[in-house]
Parts: C-alpha cells; sequence; structure tokens
C-alpha cells in the first residue's frame, strides 16, 4: 500500500499526514502555549531594575530560578484594593452590558426571524456589516455623540429634555453604550438561528390551546431559543471581560476594567511580574465561563444529532 | 407569509437606528468644514486632502496592509491544515491539547495574547517590528481560519474524494481538483476574516510592536486619545466605504453563485 501511494502521489502518505498535523502543532506550541508559560513563570518573578526588568532570568540557571519563584505578586494583587476592584469591577461591567446586549438583541432577532423570508438576506447583511467594520472606529464614533457638547446632548437640549449637558462621556454608562454597540452582531446571530430553526406550528398550538401570544412566548419561544440566548451571551461576556479599547476611550478615570490595568501596568507602571501575575488570574476567572459556554455548544450538537 | 407585527417593526427600526446612526454622522462630519467636529460650517473635502498629505498615515496604512497580506494568506494555509488535522486526523498523540490550542484564542482576552507574545519575542531577542506583528497576527487569526474552514468540512462528502482516488488521481490531485473547489468558499471567507482581524487589531500590534513598525490602528489610536479629529473622521469614511463595498459585492457574488446551483439543479433534474 506505501508503495503504491508512492507512486501515486510523491510523499507516503504517513509522512504527508505528519507534515499535516506537524506545522500547525509545532506552530501554535511555539506561538501561543510557550508563551503561556512564559506569562507563569513571570509572575512568579520579581520586579528588577534590569533588562528583562525582572529576576530571576534563565541566565541564573535552573536551579536559581526555581527556587527564587514565589507568589508574592499574587499575595500583592490581594493585598492591594485597586487589583481586587477592577476584577470585580470588570465582572460587573460586563454582566450588566451582556444584559442589556440581550435586551437590544433579542427583539431584533425576533423581528429578523418574523420578517418575510426574501428580506432576511438584506437584514443578515445589515447585521453583518458593521462587524467587518473597524472595531476602533465604531468605538470612536461614540466619543463625538457622547461628549458633553456631542450630538446627543445638542438633541436633548434641542428638545428641552434636559437644560444643561448630561455627563455621559467617561463614565460607565458609556461604557455600556459602547460594549452593547460593538458585540451586536454577537448577540443577534445565535438567537436569529435558534428562532429561525423554531417551528411555527408550535406557537400556534400553544394559542389553539388558549395560550395568549405573551404567554406562548413565555412558555414556547423562549425556552426554544434558549441556546441561542445562552451563546449569545457568552460570546458577548467573555470578551467585554477582557475588554481594553471601549473602557480606555469611553470610561473615565473612575472605570476600573481589568484589561485596562494590565496594559498600564504594562506600559506605565513597568512592573511586568504583576501585569503578569493579572494577566494569570484573568485566565483563571475566564476559564469557568468558557467551559460553560463549550458545554453548552456540545450539549446543542448532540441535540441536534 | 405573516406580515411583521408593529412591536416587530419599531424594534428593527430601532435596532438598526442604534447601529447605523453613529457611523453615519461620522461620514457626515468627515465632509464638514469646521475643525470643531460638532459643528457644521459647509461642504468642505479639505481633511480628505489633508490626510492624503500626512505622511505618518500613508506609513502606517502601508505597513498595515502589508502584515494583513501575509498574516491572512500564512494563516490561512495553517488555518485550513489544522482543520484538516481536527476534522480528518483521527486520534494522534496529544490531540485533545491541539484542538484547546486552536479554539483557546478565539476567546482569549487581547491584552494576554498580546503581553505572552511579546515576552516570548524580548525572552528570544526577536527584534520588534514588522515579523513580530505578523507572526502575532498569523498565530491568533489563523485559529478563527480553522474553526470557518472545519465547519465545511465536517459537512463534506468524503466519498467524491474517494472516488477521485479509484480514479487515478494523486491524493494530491484528488485534494487539488475536488476538495480545495468544494471547500474555496469557506478557505476564501477565512482569508476575508484574518485579513479584516488583522487590519483592525490594536492591542496586540500595540504590544508586539517596535518603534520601527506604527500600524493604522495604532495610529488612530494616539490620535483619537486626544479626541475627536476630523481627519479621523475622513479616514474612517474611506475605510467604510471600502468595507461596504467589500460585504455588498461578496453577497452578490453568492447569491449569484446559489441561483446558478439552484438552475443547474433545475437542469440536471429535468428528465431526458
Amino acid at each position: 500500500m506505501g508503495q503504491l501511494e508512492r507512486k501515486r502521489g510523491g510523499a507516503p502518505v504517513a509522512m504527508r499526514r505528519l507534515t499535516l498535523i506537524t506545522v500547525p502543532y509545532l506552530w501554535l506550541l511555539a506561538l501561543f502555549l510557550i508563551p503561556f508559560a512564559i506569562v507563569f513563570k513571570i509572575s512568579l518573578s520579581d520586579i528588577a531594575l534590569a533588562i528583562p526588568p525582572y529576576t530571576p532570568t534563565m541566565e541564573d540557571g535552573l536551579w536559581a530560578l526555581l527556587s527564587q519563584l514565589d507568589f508574592e505578586n499574587f499575595v500583592f494583587l490581594t493585598e492591594d484594593d485597586l487589583y481586587w476592584k477592577a476584577y470585580l469591577s470588570s465582572l460587573q461591567i460586563a454582566l450588566i452590558s451582556t444584559v442589556l446586549t440581550l435586551l437590544v438583541g433579542y427583539p431584533m432577532a425576533y423581528a429578523m426571524a418574523r420578517a418575510p423570508e426574501e428580506w432576511r438576506p438584506t437584514l443578515m447583511m445589515l447585521v453583518i456589516l458593521p462587524f467587518w467594520t473597524s472595531f476602533l472606529i465604531r468605538v470612536y464614533a461614540w466619543v463625538g455623540i457622547l461628549s458633553s457638547e456631542g450630538f446627543l446632548n445638542q438633541f436633548l437640549l434641542w428638545l428641552g429634555i434636559v437644560d444643561t449637558p448630561l455627563k455621559i462621556l467617561n463614565t460607565n454608562t458609556a461604557v455600556y453604550v459602547g460594549i452593547v454597540y460593538t458585540y451586536l452582531p454577537f448577540m443577534i446571530l445565535p438567537i436569529y438561528a435558534a428562532l429561525d430553526r423554531l417551528d411555527g406550528s408550535l406557537i400556534e398550538a400553544a394559542e389553539d390551546l388558549g395560550c395568549s401570544r405573551l404567554e406562548a412566548f413565555w412558555l414556547v419561544t423562549i425556552p426554544l431559543s434558549k441556546n441561542g440566548i445562552i451563546a449569545g451571551c457568552f460570546l458577548v461576556f467573555i470578551p467585554a471581560l477582557g475588554e481594553f479599547v471601549i473602557p480606555s476611550l469611553l470610561g473615565g478615570s473612575g472605570t476600573l476594567m481589568i484589561g485596562k490595568v494590565l496594559f498600564e501596568e504594562f506600559f506605565a507602571n513597568r512592573d511586568w511580574p504583576v501585569a503578569s501575575a493579572v494577566a494569570v488570574i484573568l485566565l483563571l476567572i475566564l476559564i469557568v465561563p468558557i467551559v460553560l459556554f463549550q458545554r453548552n455548544e456540545q450539549r446543542q450538537a448532540k441535540a441536534e444529532k | 407569509m405573516i406580515r411583521l407585527s408593529p412591536f416587530n417593526v419599531v424594534s428593527l427600526t430601532l435596532g438598526f437606528a442604534f447601529l447605523y446612526i453613529p457611523m453615519v454622522i461620522l461620514v457626515i462630519y468627515s465632509f464638514n468644514a469646521s475643525k470643531l467636529v460638532t459643528v457644521w460650517a459647509g461642504f468642505s473635502t479639505q481633511w480628505y486632502g489633508e490626510l492624503l498629505r500626512n505622511e505618518a498615515f500613508l506609513d502606517a496604512a502601508w505597513v498595515t496592509l502589508r502584515v494583513a497580506i501575509v498574516s491572512s494568506t500564512i494563516a490561512t494555509v495553517l488555518g485550513t491544515m489544522a482543520a484538516y488535522t481536527l476534522v480528518r486526523g483521527g486520534k494522534f498523540f496529544g490531540r485533545t491539547l491541539f484542538s484547546g490550542m486552536v479554539y483557546a484564542p478565539l476567546v482569549m482576552p487581547e491584552v494576554i495574547t498580546g503581553l505572552s507574545l511579546l515576552l516570548l519575542f524580548i525572552g528570544i531577542g526577536l527584534d520588534r517590528g514588522i515579523l513580530t506583528i505578523v507572526l502575532a497576527h498569523t498565530t491568533f487569526s489563523m485559529c478563527f481560519v480553522s474553526v470557518v474552514v472545519s465547519s465545511r468540512l465536517v459537512t463534506f462528502d468524503r466519498s467524491l474524494e474517494e472516488a477521485a482516488l479509484d480514479l487515478g488521481a494523486s491524493p494530491f490531485e484528488a485534494f487539488r481538483f475536488v476538495t480545495l473547489p468544494i471547500i474555496a468558499p469557506a478557505v476564501i471567507s477565512g482569508w476575508l476574516l484574518a485579513f479584516t482581524l488583522s487590519l483592525d487589531d490594536l492591542v496586540i500590534a500595540s504590544f508586539t510592536s517596535g518603534p520601527s513598525a506604527t500600524t493604522l490602528p495604532m495610529k488612530i489610536w494616539s490620535s483619537v486619545r486626544l479626541g475627536v479629529s476630523p481627519e479621523i473622521n475622513a479616514l474612517s469614511t474611506i475605510l467604510i466605504g471600502l468595507v461596504t463595498i467589500g460585504v455588498i459585492s461578496a453577497s452578490l457574488a453568492t447569491k449569484r453563485a446559489t441561483l446558478r446551483q439552484k438552475l443547474d439543479a433545475q437542469v440536471a433534474a429535468r428528465p431526458t
């Protein structure tokens, strides 16, 4: 068999299979897994006035290296209020924004699934189009809208709803708006996919059996689109937790988010060991929602079979 | 067909207004004559002129374009290989680790990916610049490509490939003339996704680039931190315009392709 393969295609099948596996495998090992090992190692090191700015380094020898590693940075993170507050406030901001995104996204996904068949591709495209547009630009667009002399305040003043401009930019409210705006497509698409598959006759049956429209929606539509809702919420919550651009551009000095703290710890304070420790903890926090998300996806895949 | 209820019409209208009004404002005010971005002072294209004369922006755009083309192309090759391995590879040593490494970058916060790659590059003494940004972008976008391609490979009918092999094609020929044309749409959308991810990335590029290479998002970032500027509005308008043209033409192309397939199927189904 091996000889036959060689005659037909050059390299034997086993060789080809090995290359196919090895190349992406080694790439990811070298540029994904090893970098994490380095982050973990540096999180156990101490800050030093040197290049690179931490100690011990590999040059000190393996034994010195291992014996000098400790959990000091992690202890430091628990002692300093800033970090605890940053983790908690990231969780809070991500959670609130996820709920808000769901409240905006669900009615849109529902209406899309109810729209005439020939409109749907266009509506889909309208949802996806912002996703292809630069993330940075979409966040930036809100700076001009939310600032005190921005469009929203001008509009509200013109309507006479407020007398003095509201301070929205550089507050947590602006961060919520930014997250809902940029992650809305991630919420709409899985919910739409779930609602699109939903058999309309089930709702008719519920209504025939005496349910009001609202009851039918609550008792039939919502439970049947549950998987889409869960998927959408995780797709918003997980990236929102580590978000850096939105809190830096729209949030204020009072907006504490861990992505921003990490960035500043690294670039402004040049404290690499603490920045690495912050990253390790963030990763540990993220594992919970990621595992839950994976389970939801697997259950869904199994249910479809 | 069911007609949309007023509630659905309202939620669609408000939703799309929310999605599009910020961008529309950005586009309109890029043609504003005033330097003050929230006061309309007549139509002008002066900011486009200034943008085109701004060497720093042009340089950054050129760096970004080169990084995006190279990284998305390598990422497409590696991502397709990874998808093949995941879908067809069967059992091999470290399979769980491999699929973990393919899926993890999708949900990894950018600050962590950026930080870890920077520490690697410093650790091995690699000078930071275009090369390091390309390596970083390739790594995370190959995972996106791999997800897109493997979702197509899963539904792929393997008997087509086997038929080609039985008819005397070499495995390479079978891949080139049977498999590749069938998975091509997924490979192309994977490339496009990798390309836009690379064009768009600020955080990972900030960590992995050195003083010799500034990408367009980094340049935009440093100027928007100081507030709204009409030049950035002009630049945004150009980018939004390019994306709109790209997405619309891509969707028209797919529409035509599906129509042709339908027609072919009808022709084939016609009794002779």
